[in-house]
């Protein structure tokens, strides 16, 4: 791990400052992860106690007949940041695109079961999916800004909800851009074309453009797997300072950034929700060998 | 041996030939083409020296004295020359611009080149254009102005003839202003006064007050018409008060009104410089006058005009059209079967022979639309048709059907190139899928369907047989945009380059002369659609600059 980042120092010191604890390391020795430099914020927190922001009950989804997700059942709690990880494949990308309904736009998906936003059904014929998707904004794998200005990238959201008065704009273009902390690096520059920024500062610009809507759920896939060290770290630290406001989804093949950032972890296997845990509890204890051996390193 | 051939073959060296080859072969045809146009159709301009000869139709006969400009020459077989009797296995003809074809029956003649004989090039030897029967080649002998005579004892008679001519032109400028935007004007108010009072008299509405606020109306226009008719007079008085008297190579004394030239010039007296700036005159006035002549002479801005609307009034119909067709078979139908078939369709639709769209347009949109539109909006007029004819607007709607597909195919290449990651981006911010097309995939699809433009009005703007059917004329009295209220006026007919070239070229009484305006606006017609051209793809290409990191992510 970075110790010696002194980013990551300066989040350890955080997390201390919050008399958070590190994790006994008693079953660290068999981890490929050095759990000691884990470090959470909500030790004792408990599912049954969270409130829950979405649920899903007996969830199937299929492309053209091919089954991609089966049974799942799980709650996600509101305000807390929960991670899907799992072999590729197995279907986290398809469940996360569930949540804002994004599988609508590809041919051939079926679905059974529901999942509720809310206490509210998100399938239901009433629901309006454009408002929906306000609510349950995505962040997603690879950065997508529009070929706009970093400022029309940002208000986007603003101008479809018919937003036209330029001062709010601006006040939340800024505020959304110091939000994904890109504001310092483009405030010079924000009528320059979004593509002209890195692939990291990219990244944080599509957080920035869907936080700036501010959405009840943030749906992360993969935010950082084409980012360096340093952008990675700078999207976890954001993970970390958004997650007061928002709940977040994200979903990420690298396990350490599980651990670090979040406080739920859901390990699937093809299509399957094989463990759903609090993070702590899902890497220094997980209940399935199936579990234990992917997260060890021994899965494959 | 045989390996050494495989082994060239194998590097790759004969396909790199082959294709060099063959772009040099299309550039080597494009640049011929283009020069072959530009020297024969810009030498026409330029003001030939004028010969004065004696000319022995056969050895020993009397000689004739001719004067002209030498055109052309060619070498032929003694049969074809007429076996003359002159010496020789072939013969050398000339062609040689004589005029005066009010005198002698006949602009050109082809002469043998034996037969010239005392050839000169005499300082004063003018050339006189006319607005009428052509050129005229001959000396000036005398003026008279205002019934005063004057000839050349001070020596300033050309300089006075000059003036004379220049103030003529000024004054027929007015009179011309006078008939064709004055009382032109005046003329179309009337016929909507008529119009008016005969939709009153179809409505049964014709009240006393109402026709006596148009007999009004009709008498202000009236004495509008006089004083105009007045001046005309004036004008006319002044302009026919002088004349020239001249006299021809033969001998021969005309006197000719000097309302009825243009100018006058002695090309053999002109030096270099003199003979740029007249040459930039004459260019001028191709591109900016009206045809005269049968279209043999003076300019061809008409057809220049009629042209460029014509393609624009298409380009705006075909480009909503086309996109709107595009984006709805790529997004908004179900893919299928059905979207197969009128994919199939459209590109069809593109290789149907252009006269059938013609014929299509004739009958469909003309008579049958046409027809309709007059029966409903304009039953005053009839039974005098006002969109029942062919007109500016059928014949754009006839070229635009022509051209979709193009727009509807480069249209919907560029709405497949726009990724995924981006349409989802903007769903997830929760537009709707319209919203999304409106804001984020048509202006990235910009520069495909400026392409597709660029097409259709490359193909439009080249396009005759069609509109040979639907609103093209030999000779449009007016423009399709002028003054008078609602300055377009998508029912008149129209000039255009393309059947400019067939009507000079193929339809002319004086081909002879014409020829070399063929190539001019051969040459025009091409500099437009290049200039159309490159006037889209500057625009694309701004766009594409901006588009394209998006399209590579
Ligand atoms: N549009 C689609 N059509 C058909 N099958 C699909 C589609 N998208 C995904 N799948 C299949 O669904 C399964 C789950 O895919 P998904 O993208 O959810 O995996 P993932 O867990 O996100 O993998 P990765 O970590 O590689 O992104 C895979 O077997 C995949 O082939
Ligand atoms: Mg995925």
């Amino acid at each position: 791990m970075q110790q010696n980042n002194p980013n990551t120092a300066k989040i350890i010191k955080a997390y201390a400052e919050e008399k958070v604890v590190t994790e006994p390391g008693t079953t660290t020795k068999t981890h490929a992860i050095d759990m000691s430099n884990i470090v959470k914020s909500d030790v004792d927190a408990k599912l049954a106690d969270e409130k829950v922001c979405i649920e899903i009950t007996d969830f199937n989804l299929f492309y053209s007949g091919k089954q991609a997700l089966k049974d799942i059942n799980m709650t996600i709690p509101d305000k807390r940041v929960t991670a899907f990880i799992g072999p590729s494949g197995c279907g986290k990308s398809t469940l996360l695109r569930c949540f804002n309904r994004m599988n609508d736009l590809v041919d051939g998906v079926t679905i059974e079961g529901n999942i509720k936003l809310e206490g509210n059904d998100i399938f239901d014929k009433n629901v309006n999916v454009a408002d929906l998707r306000r609510r349950v904004g995505m962040v997603f794998q690879k950065p997508n800004p529009f070929p706009k200005s970093i400022y029309e990238n940002v208000a986007y959201g603003l101008r479809i909800q018919g937003i036209r008065d330029r001062r709010t704009i601006d006040t939340v273009v800024e505020r959304s851009l110091k939000g994904a902390a890109l504001w310092d690096e483009v405030k010079d520059r924000l009528d320059d074309l979004a593509m002209g920024l890195s692939g990291g500062q990219q990244q944080r610009l599509v957080i920035a453009r869907a936080i700036a809507i501010e959405p009840e759920v943030i749906l992360l896939d993969e935010p950082a797997s084409a980012l360096d060290p340093i952008s990675t770290l700078k999207i976890e630290e954001l993970i970390y300072e958004l997650k007061d406001k928002f709940t977040i989804v994200i979903v990420t093949h690298n396990m350490q950034q599980a651990a670090r950032v979040s406080d739920y972890t859901a390990y699937m296997y093809m299509g399957e929700m094989v463990e759903f845990n609090d993070t702590s509890t899902l890497f220094t204890n997980p209940n399935k060998k199936m579990t234990e051996d992917y997260i060890t390193g021994r899965y494959g | 041996m045989k390996l050494k051939i495989k082994n060239w073959f194998d590097t790759g060296a004969p396909f790199v030939w082959l294709n060099a080859g063959a772009v040099s072969i299309s550039i080597i045809m494009v640049v011929g083409l283009i020069l072959l146009i530009a020297v024969r159709g810009l030498g026409h301009f330029w003001p030939a020296d004028v010969a004065v000869f004696d000319y022995y139709a056969e050895p020993g006969d009397a000689p004739v004295r001719l004067m002209g400009e030498m055109v052309d020459e060619e070498v032929v077989s003694r049969s074809r020359a007429g076996n003359p009797g002159y010496e020789g296995e072939t013969i050398q003809r000339n062609l040689i611009k004589t005029g005066n074809r009010d005198i002698s029956g006949l602009d050109f003649r082809w002469i043998l080149d034996a037969g010239i004989k005392n050839k000169a090039y005499p300082d004063n030897s003018m050339v006189v254009e006319r607005r009428e029967w052509g050129n005229l080649y001959a000396f000036l002998t005398s003026i008279e102005l205002d019934g005063q005579q004057y000839n050349n004892e001070s020596g300033n008679l050309w300089d006075r003839f000059q003036e004379t001519i220049t103030k003529n032109n000024g004054i027929y400028a007015d009179i011309k202003h006078i008939e064709k935007d004055l009382i032109g004007a005046i003329n179309y108010k009337m016929e909507r006064l008529r119009l008016k009072e005969r939709g009153l008299e179809l409505k049964s509405q014709k009240t006393p007050e109402k026709v006596a606020a148009l007999v009004q109306q009709r008498e202000v226009l009236q004495l509008e018409y006089d004083s105009y008719t007045a001046e005309l007079e004036r004008l006319y008085g002044i302009l026919n008060g002088s004349s020239f008297t001249a006299k021809t190579a033969e001998g021969k004394e005309i006197k000719i009104a000097l309302a009825k030239i243009v100018r006058a010039y002695q090309p053999n007296a002109m030096d270099i410089f003199d003979k740029s700036i007249f040459y930039l005159e004459k260019f001028w006035e191709f591109l900016s006058d009206d045809p005269r002549e049968a279209n043999t002479e003076g300019g061809i801005f008409p057809a220049i005009f009629g042209t460029v609307l014509m393609v624009m009034i298409m380009a705006v119909m075909v480009t909503p059209f086309g996109v709107i067709a595009a984006v709805y078979l790529r997004e908004y139908a179900t893919q299928g079967p059905t979207t197969r078939l009128i994919r199939i369709a459209v590109n069809n639709l593109a290789g149907v022979p252009s006269v059938v769209y013609g014929v299509f347009g004739l009958g469909f949109f003309v008579y049958f639309l046409g027809g309709s539109i007059d029966q409903l909006l304009f039953p005053e007029a009839l039974p005098a048709p006002t969109f029942g004819t062919p007109g500016l607007l059928w014949a754009s709607l006839t070229l635009a059907i022509l051209t979709v597909p193009v727009v509807i195919v480069a249209t919907e290449e560029g709405l497949s190139r726009v990724p995924r990651a981006v349409r989802e981006g903007s769903l997830a911010l929760g537009a709707t899928k319209a919203e999304t097309m409106w804001r984020t995939v048509l202006p990235m699809t910009a520069s495909a369907m400026i392409t597709g433009l660029i097409l259709a009005v490359a193909r439009a703007a080249g396009e005759v047989a069609p509109l040979m059917l639907v609103g093209v004329v030999k000779l449009a009295p007016s423009l399709g945009l002028d003054g008078n209220a609602p300055f377009l006026h998508l029912d008149r007919k129209f000039m255009h380059l393309g059947f400019h070239i067939y009507d000079v070229g193929f339809q002319s009484p004086n081909v002879e002369a014409a020829r070399p305006l063929v190539y001019a606006t051969a040459l025009l017609l091409v500099m437009l659609i290049i200039v159309l051209n490159l006037t889209a793809i500057r625009i694309r290409n701004s766009l594409r600059e901006k588009y394209r990191a998006a399209e590579q992510s």
